[in-house]
């Protein structure tokens, strides 16, 4: 077995916006005093005429960016997800979701892997947030693969994008021939007894889980669910009437998230239990990286708990 | 400024101020208190000093304008239509569902807009963002901003005042509306920012001094923003809440109500009185 690289997707994001400027000028990149962390650090080395920092002002750099991109450019805007989303939601919202302008947000430090800083910066809210905004396309990738991919087909759609990227290093689940493209989910393992939708860096627990159950006798179909709005409801509709049972996974409250999305399309389209795995309504706490994913009950054990239960839970 | 310029300016002004009242009053709500206050410095821009086209506003090298105090709203509606960007008829469905004239200012389907604004503070930091767009790509256009003095109370203000300096970005000009009231009352009784002009000097602006009723000072202000070579301008607008129309002027309540009938005829009497003393 070839040897598993880890990369954080935000090291992805920094790399992908370098390769972006290989290709085309007509943007800048704005970072909020991060930029060592968001990566797009990697950027300002490269292209450093191309980038602008903003200090310590993310509601400023979020309504920067829409002013920007309103003159028919295209702008990334950078921070931790915490403030990104958190802080600055409401110019998000109004600055660039109102207007529907072409900005593209790179949140990074997303979930509780964000590990020893702590509750105050692991961010379990930012889908949440941003699936209420019109309009918003939000994606959150598995691996660095796919990070890549999604920051250079994010560049191409007319429209805002909310970018959800981790801290941790990551196990490079796909492999070059990966084809990412928005509002489609990935089926990365046939099952008939259950399905388990995951995004971000729970695909690899799902994957995992995929053999545990396996050897137990379970049938599990995997789907990878990088882009959460639009989310892709027929892949959703499809496992529902075929596996009869779901489970969510995602390093994110359960309010809000992938879950709630799939829950409503679930429930709208084609009733059958959603059990969802995520962070379960509280906050943080430091710790390293790892551990917090076990604790937070983040693990393919967990997944396999939960898709047990959804079974049981067929009618 | 010659005479006769001047006397056309108060003119459209004028007319742009009676939409204001036709607007709030069939609306049966809004904001005129606030947009009386500053359809002098709107009507400058638009009828002189902005390179624009009514007929082609998306124009890729007009000037900018981000009315970052959007609940002013009424006065940028009427100097729009009065300037032809669109038909002043289009001003009595103010505030009415599915019109185009929304509450607050939007960018999607006003011609002339040129940003959705009306949360304060965002406006001021989208037109620092229009103004680094320029800088970046060598375009020759200008920016202006008008914010409000209670709007100046939001830190994001003071986070893109920070930044517009920072950046260098002469070709922004921003005219902070200094009418001295706000919602809950006086800046006093509020909250107050003042003194605007120290602050936007201490956060190294290029400050400006002026009454913002007066075209010639609102000419010569924004004269001495373009030759400024390395900072943005602020343009300190001292001036009435309610102007010329004489029930609202200095009045709070009517910082965000609209007339009745028989207000607005009283007041479009008197602004018709006004343009006919001219």
């Amino acid at each position: 077995m070839a040897e598993v690289k880890n990369i954080a997707t935000r090291d992805a994001y920094g790399a992908a916006l370098c390769e972006l400027a290989e290709k085309r000028n007509d943007f800048v990149v704005l970072d909020a005093d991060l930029a060592a962390a968001t990566k797009t650090g990697t950027f300002k080395k490269a292209h450093p005429e191309m980038f602008y920092n903003c200090g310590i002002a993310e509601q400023n750099m979020m309504s920067v960016a829409a002013g920007f991109a309103s003159t028919g450019k295209l702008v990334f805007a950078s921070s931790f997800a915490m403030f990104a989303a958190g802080r600055a939601f409401e110019q998000v919202r109004n600055s660039i979701g109102y207007p529907h302008l072409n900005v593209k947000i790179g949140a990074t430090h997303a979930g509780i892997s964000v590990g020893e800083d702590g509750a105050t910066h692991q961010c379990c809210e930012d889908i949440a947030l941003m699936r209420t905004i019109p309009g918003m396309t939000i994606i959150n990738p598995a691996d660095a693969t796919e990070a890549r991919q999604a920051v250079l087909a994010a560049a191409e759609l007319d429209g805002p994008v909310y970018m959800r990227f981790g801290r941790l290093a990551v196990p490079v689940v796909f492999g070059d021939d990966y084809k990412f493209e928005i509002g489609k989910g990935v089926e990365l393992k046939a099952g008939t007894d259950v399905t388990v939708i995951a995004t971000g860096l729970m695909v690899k627990e799902a994957m995992e889980a995929y053999d545990l159950l396996a050897a137990e006798g379970i049938s599990a179909r995997i789907i990878n669910m990088a882009t959460i709005k639009p989310i892709d409801r027929d892949i959703i509709v499809k496992a529902a009437k075929e596996t009869g049972a779901i489970v969510t996974a995602e390093e994110h409250s359960v309010i809000g998230g992938l879950g709630s999305a799939v829950a409503e399309v679930v429930t709208e389209e084609c009733p059958v239990p959603v059990i969802k795995v995520g962070v379960n309504d509280t906050f943080g706490m430091s710790g390293p990286a790892n551990d917090l994913l076990g604790i937070f009950g983040l693990r393919a054990k967990d997944i396999v708990e939960k898709a047990k239960q959804a079974i049981a839970a067929k009618k | 400024m010659n005479e006769q310029r001047k006397i056309e300016l108060k003119k459209y002004s004028l007319e742009a101020k009676k939409q204001i009242i036709i607007g709030t009053n069939c609306a049966k709500s809004g904001h005129p208190g606030g947009s009386l206050s500053c359809t002098e410095i709107l009507t400058y821009l638009y009828f002189d000093k902005m390179n624009i086209d009514p007929k082609n506003p998306d124009k890729a090298d007009r000037d900018r304008l981000v009315l970052s105090k959007g609940h002013a709203a009424p006065a940028l509606y009427g100097v729009l239509a009065v300037r032809g960007f669109f038909p002043v008829e289009e001003i009595k469905q103010l505030r009415k569902p599915y019109a185009m004239l929304q509450g607050h200012p939007d960018k999607k389907h006003i011609p002339g807009v040129d940003m959705s604004s009306g949360s304060l503070g965002q406006g001021i930091s989208a037109a620092a963002g229009m103004a680094l767009s320029a800088k970046h790509f060598g375009d020759d256009y200008r920016v202006y901003a008008i914010i409000g003095d209670g709007e100046s109370e939001e830190g994001q203000v003071w986070e893109a005042a920070m930044f517009a300096a920072h950046k260098r970005l002469n070709n922004l000009t921003v005219f902070a509306d200094l009418n001295n009231l706000q919602i809950d009352g006086t800046l006093d009784e509020v909250n107050s920012p003042l003194p605007l002009d120290k602050k936007f000097e201490a956060f190294n602006w290029n400050v400006i001094v002026i009454d913002g009723h007066d075209f010639d000072q609102i000419e010569a202000a924004v004269a001495a923003a373009e030759k400024c070579t390395d900072k943005p301008t602020a343009i300190i607008a001292n001036t009435v809440k309610g102007k010329d129309v004489s029930f609202m002027e200095n009045q709070v309540n009517w910082h965000g109500a609209g007339p009745n009938d028989e207000q607005a005829a009283e007041a479009l009497a008197e602004l018709d009185e006004r343009i006919a003393a001219l």
